[in-house]
């Protein structure tokens, strides 16, 4: 139970994929306009984050590991990537074709957010159980959604805001990033 | 076989790689069974927020081909019957900005009207039947016609026809039946400070 809790704080908050290891900026700062397709981009890469941990260390563990394949880990966990994204496509288009619509571009994307390549590949070089593999991949993605919402909602917010021409649009939503991932630092060191 | 496979490490590669690329394939294959759409339901949802009235005034034949259009990329402001409460409802559906109402096609009614034949008047030629977009009018030739005052739109497509000139644009009468909860009124800024400024100056910034 400890274990969990660690896993959990360590890759939300500690080792956040955005914001301590600056992966996955591109929807970060790509959906983070409005906090409605913020949040159903959340819920779409942590879906996709926790599966592809899954399925990346069953294909780790099964496949490349006795063959002594592991050079190409790269490769194979794209493929892995790619098809479960394509799943994820399929899936919202029929349960929410308003999400489906709103996301437009960016749920394809996700395969190339690095987030993703990143937690399958840090997770085969761990040596991690598939419980604990899956729930790091969990915890990315619930790390991703955080900052991703806490983003949007202050962006609302700045979009209203009375803010020198210099810095309007995408400058202020630089800085504002720039100043989370200063906060998010703070937590170094905690466990 | 499976030896060779395991020793050989180029080829145990590729078995390895197109094995995946299969079973993903399949299952990919299984969903897209299983996900199957029919039909753009963004069509029904945009149809649904439409007034139909069928009255044209779009360009388009009736409400659902509009809806088709606006699905496809069509501006959402050429509906004078629904008027600005339709455009603010469908930008809020597909998450655009809402734009004002297009005078081109028309201009928004202050008051809902109902359509109303003075029945002595009345020769009988079915033309306004024929007219009608949402068959809200009843009779038959040489007989006398009335509405349905229910089921019409107030789309004044039955008026132009009309050779007698019979038939009236009356307002809707309001009684206890039509009253509804007043709509809340809509705060000018998201924070306090934006309400002393104007909106327009904060365009830019999004």
């Amino acid at each position: 139970m400890q274990e969990v809790a660690v896993i959990l704080v360590s890759s939300v908050l500690i080792n956040n994929y955005v914001l301590v290891q600056f992966l996955g900026l591109c929807p970060f700062m790509g959906v983070s306009k409005k906090l409605e397709s913020a949040i159903g981009m959340s819920a779409a890469t942590t879906f996709v984050l926790t599966l592809t941990a899954m399925v990346s260390y069953v294909v780790n563990k099964a496949v490349l590991i006795p063959l002594e394949l592991e050079y190409l880990r790269t490769i194979s966990f794209i493929m892995v990537i790619a098809a479960v994204v394509q799943f994820t496509k399929m899936f919202i288009e029929k349960t929410s074709p308003l999400l489906y619509r709103v996301l437009g571009v960016f749920l394809p994307l996700i395969t190339t957010n690095c987030a993703v390549l990143g937690v399958a590949l840090q997770n085969a070089a761990k040596p991690l159980s598939f419980a604990h593999a899956s729930l790091y991949g969990f915890g990315a993605g619930a790390g991703f959604s955080l900052v991703l919402i806490l983003f949007s909602a202050m962006r609302e917010r700045l979009a209203a805001a009375d803010i020198p021409q210099p810095f309007e649009g995408a400058a202020i939503a630089m800085i504002t990033a720039g100043l989370m991932s200063l906060a998010f630092m703070g937590f170094g060191g905690l466990v | 076989m499976i030896e060779f496979v395991f020793q050989n490490p180029i080829i145990s590669a590729l078995v390895a790689l197109a094995g995946l690329g299969l079973i993903f394939g399949a299952l990919l294959g299984f969903a897209a069974e299983k996900f199957k759409i029919e039909g753009d339901p963004v069509i029904d949802q945009i149809d649904s927020l439409l007034p139909q009235t069928q009255c044209g005034q779009c360009g388009f034949p009736g409400c659902r081909p509009y809806a088709e259009s606006i699905a496809d990329g069509d501006s959402i402001n050429k509906c004078p019957p629904g008027g600005q409460s339709t455009i603010n409802a469908i930008a809020n559906l597909l998450d655009v900005p809402a734009p004002e109402l297009d005078q081109e096609h028309g201009e928004e009614a202050d008051i809902k009207t109902v359509a109303y034949i003075r029945e002595d008047e009345c020769i009988g030629c079915t033309k306004c039947i024929q007219a009608c977009p949402v068959d809200a009018i009843l009779g038959a030739a040489k007989l006398m016609h009335t509405v349905i005052a229910d089921e019409c739109t107030g789309c004044d497509l039955c008026v132009e026809p009309c050779p007698v000139d019979c038939i009236d644009m009356l307002p809707v009468e309001s009684g206890i039946n039509q009253w509804q909860w007043p709509t809340p009124p809509i705060a000018n800024g998201l924070i306090a400070t934006d309400r002393t400024h104007s909106s327009s100056s904060h365009e830019g910034a999004a």
